[in-house]
């Protein structure tokens, strides 16, 4: 069966706590923590981008499984962050894993789901014999203008997932879609950030789109809440996903392990996918994951999977690359300054 | 002077109400008035229409003609009117359609309110309300509304022994009410908790002291009281239509946490009637933020200054007790689309009359509505029985 062949995330070690944030603006530091349930997000590097992400994690992919990169052959990064309006970051990560040059390779967007629509692109290539693997990436480092509600939380980081058929960890069973034209939220071309219409973000946008997707998934495996061990949604900040999954009928058990954004951040296109590889990270063989994405725009990508045997045999060594846990580990803290330097927020000489 | 009574009423579910349009609202809330009156397209002689700002919500003027349009009334080419009176233009439309009937003008009239609110961002929406104050000397010095009903709150505090716990249960009471009316926007029960705890606005005014942006409209047909009973079974006399207005600005007035214009038309409204404080059985008050209901109580005579935050923590206020205050959840939790709302009050206090306030019920014969615009500048009065 088509599944996750491998997997492996790449998270930066800065961080910058909402207080410092909120100090800057003059807001109520508590009523934004309360109301976003976020203590503190991820912060690039000055050199770090979508690019150096995605290849971080492709790389930590192949550490935790052997793979012949030539055997990869697509790759798809979604990003609202791609480094080039033109000219592909999936080239690159093609080029540095050595993938390249008997491969396709697009960019895709989608807002905060383009990553969990490239994983459907190559399950569809895998699954007709196109390729023999397929890389699917989400990585961003999140836009947030500066004093906008969405600098609390947008940060960086991303996953990848080596997708094949047969001998995976983690078999995917079914996977569907919900989506409409609904703006929610967007960037127009040139502009710095993005904006959103407030509230409109919510029931509107979020809710409808992921609990249509899930309903769908349901509706198709005739399964319920009770059926899955884990729940995964995209995590724009802690309360929607907590939220939707109280809607859906998912207990707040099944959804902590995979909620990574109270000390992560939303990292966008990276920010499902990231929650699914904290799942895991500590899932084992027979335990079944239910995920559901979403991306601004708006749609949904839901996805119904077990974990197989092979995650804990030799062929596959978790502890080769670190486990997201692992990389929300020991932050190096900046403070709004910095941050601002590193976010390019302050322009440079040139 | 003929006069009137209230034979139909109508309202759409008030809140965020992305997935219907400005004129999905009052097309809605008119069919349902219509319905409810039993009356047809051809009976109908005049609309008036209270909306404050379509202009910049949804980039639409030209309402009145847009309404009689929409409604399906273009051919019968009725006069229809636009009447704008910013947070109270409800009330005024209500109020233009009770003169135009007892004037003898006209005889089955139309009284809308619509307005759709959620189009624009919170920001744009702040904004646009401030044009509700003086747009020169307070919304260019920075002033939004809950800047301003915070001044009053912060006057009335120092002057008078009112807590912010006794102010907190205003929204309690309101919420309580909600919960029972299918249309309210928040139908969730609160405690004082849930509103000291909840986000800062403007001192000392926090999120649940304030009333929600909303997506809304209402409508009632008024006819004079000799044709009611052609249409209806329980029509609902119009006992006094009152209006007064004040200084624009906050701080022209005499004296800035009572509103002279409520005790003003309160008391016009009440000599026309020809009835005192003890006949009313129950309020439809503005309550655009809490202070503002607190005020309302006062101004309009049903106790003296300082008295209402005792009395609300008291339960006098509360749907059980010898006044109910805002039975409809009130703007804070039934919501506050400014056009519509003075036109809600009415078809409240008319549903309780008629005993259909189902869940909500309040045992009384004459209940008033209360509808102000901006800080005060304008207020309307109405006063209803069976």
């Amino acid at each position: 069966m088509v599944g996750i062949y491998s997997y492996g995330v790449y998270i930066p070690r800065y961080r910058i706590t909402i207080p410092e944030i909120a100090r800057v603006w003059g807001a109520n530091a508590d009523d934004i923590t309360r109301g976003l349930g976020v203590l503190e997000k991820s912060v690039p590097d000055q050199d770090e981008d979508t690019a150096t992400i995605s290849v971080e994690a492709a790389r930590a992919a192949l550490l935790r499984r052997e793979i012949d990169p030539e055997v990869i052959g697509a790759i798809y990064v979604g990003s609202e962050s791609h480094p080039y309006a033109v000219k592909p970051t999936a080239c690159t990560v093609g080029e540095a894993i050595g993938a390249t040059p008997n491969m396709t390779a697009a960019d895709y967007e989608f807002a905060c789901k383009a990553g969990t629509a490239g994983l459907q692109t190559c399950m569809g290539l895998v699954q007709s014999g196109m390729v023999p693997f397929g890389l699917a990436i989400g990585a961003d480092v999140a836009q947030g203008a500066p004093g906008d509600a969405l600098e609390y939380t947008a940060a960086a980081g991303g996953a990848a997932f080596v997708i094949g058929d047969g001998d995976t960890i983690a078999d995917i069973n079914q996977t569907c879609s919900y989506t409409t034209d609904t703006p929610d939220f967007w960037r127009r071309e040139g502009q710095s950030y993005p904006r959103h219409g407030g509230r409109f973000t919510g029931e509107p946008g979020y809710f409808k789109h992921v609990q249509g997707a899930a309903n769908l998934m349901f509706d198709r495996m005739g399964t319920g809440p009770k059926d899955y061990d884990y729940a995964v949604f995209h995590q724009p900040n802690a309360k929607f996903p907590l939220r939707v999954a109280k809607a859906l009928g998912f207990s707040e058990g099944q959804v902590r392990p995979g909620l990574a954004v109270p000390r992560l951040g939303n990292t966008y296109s990276g920010s499902s996918m990231i929650g699914l590889a904290a799942t895991l990270d500590v899932a084992g063989p027979g335990d079944r994951i239910f995920v559901t994405s979403f991306g601004s725009g708006a749609g949904s990508d839901a996805f119904d999977i077990t974990v197989t045997d092979v995650i804990e045999s030799d062929e596959f060594d978790r502890a080769a690359a670190p486990t997201v846990e692992q990389l929300l580990a020991d932050p190096i803290y900046l403070d709004y300054a910095l941050y601002a330097k590193h976010k390019g927020k302050i322009v440079m000489q040139r | 002077m003929r006069d009137v009574a209230v034979i139909g009423i109508g309202c759409t579910e008030f809140g965020e109400r992305w997935g219907t349009s400005f004129r999905d609202l009052f097309v809605t809330a008119g069919t349902l008035a219509l319905e409810d009156a039993g009356v047809s397209g051809e009976d109908i002689d005049a609309l008036y229409v209270g909306n404050m700002s379509a202009g910049r919500f949804v980039e639409q003027e030209h309402i009145g003609a847009l309404i009689a349009d929409y409604a399906g009334l273009a051919t019968n080419h009725i006069p229809s009117t636009r009447v704008e009176a910013a947070c109270a233009s409800g009330g005024l439309a209500f109020r233009q359609a009770v003169i135009s009937v007892a004037s003898g003008m006209e005889d089955v009239v139309v009284a809308a309110g619509v307005e759709k609110m959620t189009d624009v961002g919170t920001g744009a929406s702040v904004d646009m309300l401030a044009g509700a104050a003086d747009r020169e000397w307070e919304g260019f010095a920075g002033a939004t509304f809950p800047g301003l009903y915070a001044m009053i709150a912060n006057d009335y505090m120092h002057r008078y022994p009112l807590t912010r716990e006794q102010l907190a249960m205003v929204a309690v009471k309101n919420h309580e009410n909600g919960s029972k009316n299918p249309i309210a926007q928040f139908r969730n029960r609160i405690t004082v908790d849930t509103v000291l705890s909840s986000s800062m606005v403007a001192d000392p005014l926090r999120l649940f002291d304030c009333s929600p942006i909303t997506d809304g409209a209402a409508a009632a047909v008024v006819v004079p009281v000799e044709r009611a009973r052609e249409f209806t079974d329980s029509p609902v006399r119009v006992l006094a239509s009152a209006q007064a207005s004040d200084t624009i600005a906050l701080h022209d007035r005499r004296d800035i946490s009572t509103l002279d214009a409520t005790v003003a038309a309160g008391k016009r409204a009440l000599t026309q009637a020809g009835l005192t404080h003890r006949d009313i059985g129950m309020l439809e008050v503005h309550d655009c933020f809490t202070i503002a209901e607190i005020c309302a109580i006062e101004d309009l005579g049903f106790c003296g200054k300082g008295e209402a935050g005792m009395l609300t923590a008291e339960g006098a206020t509360a749907l059980d007790s010898d006044l109910p205050v805002n039975p409809s959840g009130g703007l804070k939790a039934c919501g506050h689309p400014v056009g519509a709302t003075g036109v809600k009050q009415i078809c409240e206090i008319v549903s309780q009359l008629r005993g259909d306030a189902v869940g909500r019920q309040v045992d009384a014969e004459i209940g008033m509505t209360h509808n102000v615009g901006g800080t005060g500048a304008t207020v309307v009065v109405h006063i209803l029985g069976v």
